[in-house]
């Protein structure tokens, strides 16, 4: 079974000449919901100023096709020895007294000897994928954990749970899975096993477990102390990484804005483009010797409108999701960089109070060894998944682009075959010989 | 030109106040041939007359520079206008060389004074409409300013395309007012307004009344009005979502080139795939500005379009003095036939239509025989000049019917071939396009493929 399972399919037979949200094969957004900027005069140059992006989380979706599940299912490492397959979907509106949820299909299929069965179907909401995300990064501080979609949309949407971004949030929330179980490391996470198999009951229990409350708040208390003293000696490399990662996460932001306007854009050419046909045919009706040459216009304009409906479908399903996991993943991957800087600040806290000799060198000359070890750890799990994931952001970015430019060709292909089938025609009317390809 | 020069006068006929005032074969049998002789040529920057047109040798006329002026207007304040100069060549032969007969400068107002004087006097013609006169159906990158250059430069096809469709029309070809707007730049506008058209053109109200109240117009004429409205709402309509649609097409196009700017900064922080994104980029600047061509060709087509657009306008001129004839025509028709009844009702002395002068008998007293013999006669003489008045008017009607009739005809000849023509430049220019994006989008896989 591949990596997911097709959704129920809306519409997707064909090209309608549809409207808009339901009927079309995807669910186009519309343009208002996306939320950008709305800055018409500045169609060339965008602020240069990172902070005014904003998150626009909703990349609108569609139900999978086969060139979508190639993208959805990209997984890197060792294509023929998975052996865990995950799929979420069959989102449910759960309402109860004091709140509204949604919760997730979870559905496992593995071969693996440490699951005790070979089949799972669990029920997941938001929290839980949360939760999940929280424990491995409390276990591997410095590995670069899967984002999940962001919690609440900034601005722009009405109702929180309208189908677009439940949609969304299903494919990133599969998405997200896929990852982990990709992940050389946190593929065996127990806690990951545990959220796969789990039923309702043993999930919470599960959950309890591990630090309390008030250990927690110690560690909290800790890290902003240790992160207001901030790291003394960075190794060259992590400097580097860093520094990486802030210009990536610049250009990644913007590459994601500027895809998100192209997505409103075009759609907006759509809206306009569905009226275009139309007219010529109105026009047709009240001429006698251009009634034949209006009526082909308006067929064009028609086709080459279902082809703008394509490429629009083609952008929010390969591109706009896959850069937009990339917005986030730069988020994450600073929170990954904070992370190792603490630990490696701990330890050189620890160093320093020893020189002073303010507390007993035994314990601390052994707490010192620990947090040395620590340090190896996470610089070694890093560097290791840093190269990882940069090998994937590689080509994630450079299929989703490739493909993207891919079907730009093949929608100017289409009108291209439209306009000179029309013209055809009409050279054959002029010869005098029956047409033979009517538009 | 000293040989054609008497040639030439004897050609050019003062404007005939009403040209259908007579019954003239000979004007008829004119308007045939010219409708076949004057056969434009392809393209409009060259267009030739033949023979039958009032030069004997061909020319070629072009409105070929704009210029922004400053001067007084008639009330003595300063303004800015643009002027535009008009230069008219001869051609000896085929493909001899043109040599520059005459060149001066006019205003947009002129040339809608010379279309003004037209309509007057040539209401039987589908008179060419002139360029607008303040920018309609713009989209968000063109400016509504009428002093932009852009703007300028449309409106100077514009006018060259006026003068080319007077100058290629079989009877205004012919017009002393158009020659003398292409040879005489001093004191032009006082011998139009010595014309006193402006006194003889109907009046709007006259026209409107005549509209309501027409009984019997000819078919095709309500038909072609008809006609003429729809064409008009489509063809506007059509030019508003063009707009929009190139509005949007803008934008699309536009917002790429910003990928080129941050895949450029992108690729300093990338080592294999550094390449690759500064030459994808590269292309997306390449595919963002080729937009600018693509639209300007538009505007093109959309100003054909609007030509027709206008041209509804003259259409719907036509039919509005054909009602009005009509309804001259009927009018005396029944101012005849009630004088008619009245002469009947004195002689007879039976009085069945009411009259001011019947109830005053009523009331003061008969009149005497020679009084009513009087009025009999007075009548008589009315009816006599009446029934005249309509056979002529009847007449009058016909010849109009019949001549604009056949303008009509030959408008729309051209209208279904330049229509024709400007929908194949279309999907030509649509083609081209998408043959531009192909390749752009073509060398943008590549440089992403080697990432």
């Amino acid at each position: 079974m591949e990596g997911e399972l097709p959704a129920a399919p809306r519409g997707s037979s064909g090209p309608p000449a549809g409207d808009a949200g339901g009927d079309s094969p995807c669910a186009l957004l519309p343009a208002e919901a996306l939320a950008l900027d709305g800055d018409e005069d500045d169609l060339e140059v965008f602020s240069k100023d990172a902070s005014l992006m904003d998150m626009n989380s909703l990349s609108p979706t569609m139900p999978t096709s086969p060139l979508s599940m190639i993208n959805q299912v990209k997984f890197e490492d060792e294509p023929d020895l998975k052996d865990l397959f995950i799929t979420v979907d069959d989102p449910e509106s759960h309402v109860t007294t004091i709140e509204t949820f949604i919760t997730y299909r979870v559905a496992t299929q593995t071969s693996r000897g440490e699951f005790d069965s070979s089949e799972f179907e669990v029920r997941r909401r938001y929290q839980d994928f949360l939760w999940l995300k929280g424990k491995l990064e409390e276990a591997h501080p410095t590995l670069i954990i899967p984002p999940l979609p962001e919690k609440f949309v900034v601005k722009g949407m009405v109702e929180r749970f309208n189908d677009d971004f439940i949609e969304t949030r299903r494919r990133a929330l599969n998405k997200f899975l896929n990852r982990i179980a990709d992940h050389p490391t946190l593929t065996f996470s127990e806690d990951f096993k545990v959220f796969l198999t789990a039923q309702a009951g043993e999930l919470s229990s599960h959950k309890k477990q591990g630090p309390g409350l008030l250990s927690k708040v110690g560690q909290t208390v800790r890290a902003v102390a240790l992160s207001m003293r901030g790291v003394r000696s960075r190794p060259e490399e992590f400097t580097e990484m860093n520094d990486f990662i802030e210009t990536f996460s610049q250009k990644i932001n913007l590459i994601d804005k500027i895809s998100q306007r192209i997505y409103k854009e075009e759609r907006e050419y759509f809206d306009e483009m569905k009226e275009y046909g139309p007219i010529h045919a109105l026009w047709s009706e009240s001429e006698e010797d251009l009634a034949d040459m209006l009526g082909g216009v308006a067929s064009c304009l028609d086709r080459c409108c279902q082809a703008t409906e394509r490429r629009l479908c083609g952008l929010s399903e390969a591109l706009l999701p896959v850069v937009h996991e990339y917005v986030l993943y730069s988020e994450m991957l600073m929170g990954v960089m904070r992370r190792r800087d603490h630990i490696q600040a701990e330890l050189e806290s620890k160093a320093e109070a020893l020189t002073y000799k303010k507390a007993d060198t035994d314990l601390l000359t052994e707490e010192i060894g620990k947090l040395e070890d620590k340090v190896e750890c996470a610089n070694t799990a890093l560097r290791a998944d840093w190269e990882r994931w940069k090998q994937n952001m590689r080509n994630d970015i450079k299929s989703a682009f490739a493909d993207t430019a891919e079907r730009n060709i093949h929608y100017y292909e289409q009108c291209l075959a439209t306009w000179e089938s029309f013209l055809t025609a009409q050279s054959d009317l002029y010869a005098k010989e029956p047409p033979e390809d009517k538009p | 030109m000293e040989q054609a020069a008497p040639a030439l006068e004897r050609l050019l006929q003062p404007a005939p106040l009403e040209p259908l005032g007579h019954p003239d074969a000979g004007l008829e049998a004119a308007v045939g041939e010219e409708a076949e002789g004057a056969q434009d040529e392809e393209g409009p920057g060259d267009r030739t007359m033949t023979e039958n047109n009032f030069w004997l040798k061909k020319i070629e006329i072009s409105v070929s520079e704009a210029e922004k002026r400053t001067g007084r207007n008639a009330m003595n304040m300063q303004e800015t206008y643009t002027a535009y100069l008009v230069e008219t060549r001869s051609v000896e032969h085929n493909d001899g060389p043109s040599v520059l007969t005459d060149s001066l400068w006019r205003r947009y107002s002129e040339f809608e004074l010379l279309r003004n004087y037209l309509l007057v006097y040539y209401p039987h013609i589908v008179v060419p409409p002139l360029p607008e006169k303040r920018a309609e159906f713009i989209w968000h990158k063109l400016s509504a300013d009428n002093m932009d250059p852009d703007f300028v430069e449309r409106r100077r096809i514009g006018l060259e395309n006026f003068l080319l469709r007077v100058a290629s029309h079989p009877i205004l070809c012919r017009d002393r007012i158009f020659y003398l707007f292409l040879t005489q730049e001093g004191n032009w506008k006082e011998i139009v307004n010595e014309t006193g058209f402006q006194l003889k053109a109907d009046s709007r109200l006259k026209a409107l009344n005549a509209t309501f109240r027409v009984k019997n117009p000819d078919k095709r004429f309500t038909e072609l009005k008809h006609y003429s409205d729809e064409l008009q709402s489509v063809i506007s309509h059509l030019l508003r979502v063009r707009a929009r649609v190139a509005d949007r097409l803008y934008g699309v196009y536009k917002v790429h080139g910003n990928y080129g700017r941050v895949f450029s900064e992108w690729s300093a922080i990338e080592k294999e795939m550094g390449d690759g994104l500064q030459s994808a980029g590269h292309h997306m600047d390449v595919y963002a500005s080729s937009i600018d061509d693509i639209l300007e060709d538009e505007e093109h087509y959309a100003d054909q379009l609007k030509e027709y657009l206008f041209y509804a306008e003259a259409l719907r001129a036509v039919c509005r003095k054909h009602e009005l004839m009509q309804y001259d025509l009927e009018m005396a028709a029944q101012d005849l036939a009630s004088k008619k009844q009245q002469c009947e009702e004195l002689s007879t002395g039976t009085v069945r239509t009411f009259s001011l002068k019947g109830m005053t008998t009523k009331l003061f007293g008969q009149e005497t025989p020679e009084q009513r013999e009087a009025r009999i006669k007075v009548l008589e003489e009315q009816i006599s000049e009446g029934e005249q008045q309509l056979k002529s008017k009847n007449l009058e009607g016909r010849e109009f019917v019949k001549n604009a009739w056949a303008d009509i005809e030959r408008f729309k000849e051209q209208k279904n071939r330049d229509l024709k023509e400007a929908l194949i430049s279309y999907a030509v220019m649509q083609i081209s396009m998408c043959k531009k994006g192909i390749q752009v989008w073509t060398n943008a896989k590549e440089c992403f493929s080697k990432m």
